[in-house]
C-alpha cells in the first residue's frame, strides 16, 4: 500500500517550464504563413467551388483581378465591376493594367504572368467573356479562374 | 548594498510570458487567412489579327464534343438535352480515347497505353478518330447570361477527365496526378509521359450575344 502512496506523490506536478517556447513555436508557425491582406475588396467575393484545382508554384507571377457585384451598390451600381489592385477598373483598362503587372516582373518573367481570376459565382459569362478577350489582347493568356474545393457532401 | 541591489534588479519575472505569447498566438490566429492561390488552369488562345480571318481548322464533327450552356444553364451535350452532369466526365473520357480512325501514330499510342484504359477505347466510328491533337476536341459554348459557376462545374469535369486519363497513363490516380508540380526532373518525366501525344484539347467558344 505504502509503495503506491510514494509513487503517485512523486508525479504530481508536471514541469511548464517549456510551455512558453512551445507557444513561441505555434506563434511563430502562424507570424510566418499570415498573408496580411494588402487590399481592401470593393467586390462581393463568394468563390465557386470546384474539384480540379491545381497550384501556381511561384506565387510572384500571380496577379489577381476581382469580379462580382459592387459591396457599395449606391455608389458604383449593382452589375458586376471588376478590380484591380485598390480600384474598380473598366475592361477597356485591362491591357494597361496587364501590362504595368507585367512591368513588376523581372525580363525573363514577363511572358510567365499568370492573372488569376477571383470571380463570384453569381457573375455572368458576358463579363468574363470580356475579360478573356482583352487579356488575349494584352498576351497574358495564363489565366487561373481562382475556386475553393469542394466539399463532398 | 549596490551589489545586492544589481543581483535583484537581474531576477525578470518570465512566469507571464506564456500569457503574452498566447495573446499574439491568438492574435494571428483570428487574423490568419492561409492565402489559397488554387483553381482550375486555363490557357487563352492567341489574340486575333484582325486582318487576318481566323485559320479555318478542318475537323470532323465526329471529333467534335459539343457542350452548350444557355442562359438558364440547361445543358445541351452532344445535342442531346441534360439537366444534370451525372456521368458526363466517364462520357468525355470514352470520347477522347475512342479510336474511330486511328493513323499509324495512333495505333502506336494504342499500344502503349495501360490495360485499363485500352478497356475504355472503343472503336466507334461515330466517335472522335483518335485522341491525338487534331483527333477529339471538347468544345465549350456558353451564352452571355449563363452563370460562371455552371461554367466552372463543366470545365471542372472536362479537366477531371483529362487528369484521369494523365494518371492512369502513369499509373496515379487523376487527384496524384493534378497535385504534382513538376518542380523534381521525376515529377516532370511523369507529367510528361502522362500528357505526351493526348493534348488537353478544350476549346471554349466566344459566347452567344442573345437571350443575355
Amino acid at each position: 500500500m505504502s509503495k503506491f502512496k510514494k509513487k503517485t506523490k512523486a508525479d504530481t506536478n508536471i514541469p511548464t517550464s517549456a510551455l512558453p517556447d512551445i507557444i513561441f513555436m505555434l506563434l511563430f508557425f502562424f507570424m510566418v504563413t499570415t498573408v496580411l491582406r494588402e487590399q481592401t475588396i470593393l467586390v462581393e467575393q463568394k468563390i465557386p467551388q470546384a474539384t480540379q484545382l491545381q497550384k501556381i508554384q511561384k506565387k510572384t507571377l500571380i496577379s489577381y483581378l476581382y469580379i462580382g457585384k459592387p459591396k457599395n451598390t449606391s455608389l458604383y451600381g449593382s452589375e458586376p465591376r471588376l478590380q484591380a489592385n485598390d480600384v474598380l477598373i473598366n475592361t477597356s483598362d485591362l491591357v494597361l493594367w496587364v501590362n504595368q503587372q507585367k512591368d513588376n516582373l523581372s525580363e525573363a518573367e514577363r511572358d510567365q504572368i499568370w492573372i488569376s481570376l477571383k470571380a463570384d459565382r453569381d457573375v455572368k459569362m458576358g463579363p468574363i467573356s470580356d475579360i478573356q478577350f482583352e487579356l488575349r489582347e494584352a498576351d497574358a493568356r495564363k489565366l487561373m479562374y481562382a475556386s475553393v474545393g469542394k466539399v463532398e457532401n | 548594498m549596490a551589489s545586492k541591489r544589481g543581483r535583484m534588479a537581474q531576477e525578470v519575472n518570465a512566469g507571464s510570458m506564456a500569457d503574452i505569447a498566447f495573446l499574439l498566438l491568438i492574435f494571428f490566429l483570428v487574423t490568419t487567412t492561409i492565402a489559397s492561390d488554387k483553381g482550375i488552369m486555363n490557357i487563352l488562345p492567341p489574340k486575333q489579327d484582325p486582318n487576318q480571318p481566323p485559320p479555318e481548322v478542318e475537323l470532323n464533327e465526329r471529333n467534335i464534343f459539343n457542350i452548350l450552356i444557355n442562359a438558364n444553364d440547361d445543358l445541351l451535350i452532344e445535342g442531346e438535352f441534360r439537366n444534370d452532369l451525372n456521368g458526363l466526365s466517364d462520357e468525355i473520357k470514352r470520347f477522347i480515347l475512342n479510336f474511330g480512325n486511328p493513323d499509324e501514330d495512333a495505333i502506336t499510342l494504342f499500344n502503349s497505353l495501360p490495360p485499363s484504359l485500352k478497356g475504355l477505347a472503343d472503336q466507334s466510328p461515330e466517335s472522335s478518330d483518335h485522341p491525338m491533337s487534331g483527333g477529339a476536341v471538347i468544345s465549350i459554348k456558353t451564352n452571355r447570361g449563363t452563370s460562371y459557376e455552371t461554367y466552372l462545374e463543366v470545365l471542372d469535369l472536362v479537366k477531371q477527365a483529362y487528369f484521369e486519363i494523365y494518371g492512369e497513363r502513369v499509373g496515379l490516380t487523376g487527384e496524384e496526378y493534378r497535385t504534382l508540380s513538376g518542380q523534381t526532373p521525376a515529377e516532370k518525366e511523369l507529367m510528361d509521359r502522362g500528357k505526351e501525344n493526348i493534348p488537353m484539347a478544350i476549346s471554349i467558344a466566344e459566347p452567344d450575344k442573345t437571350g443575355s
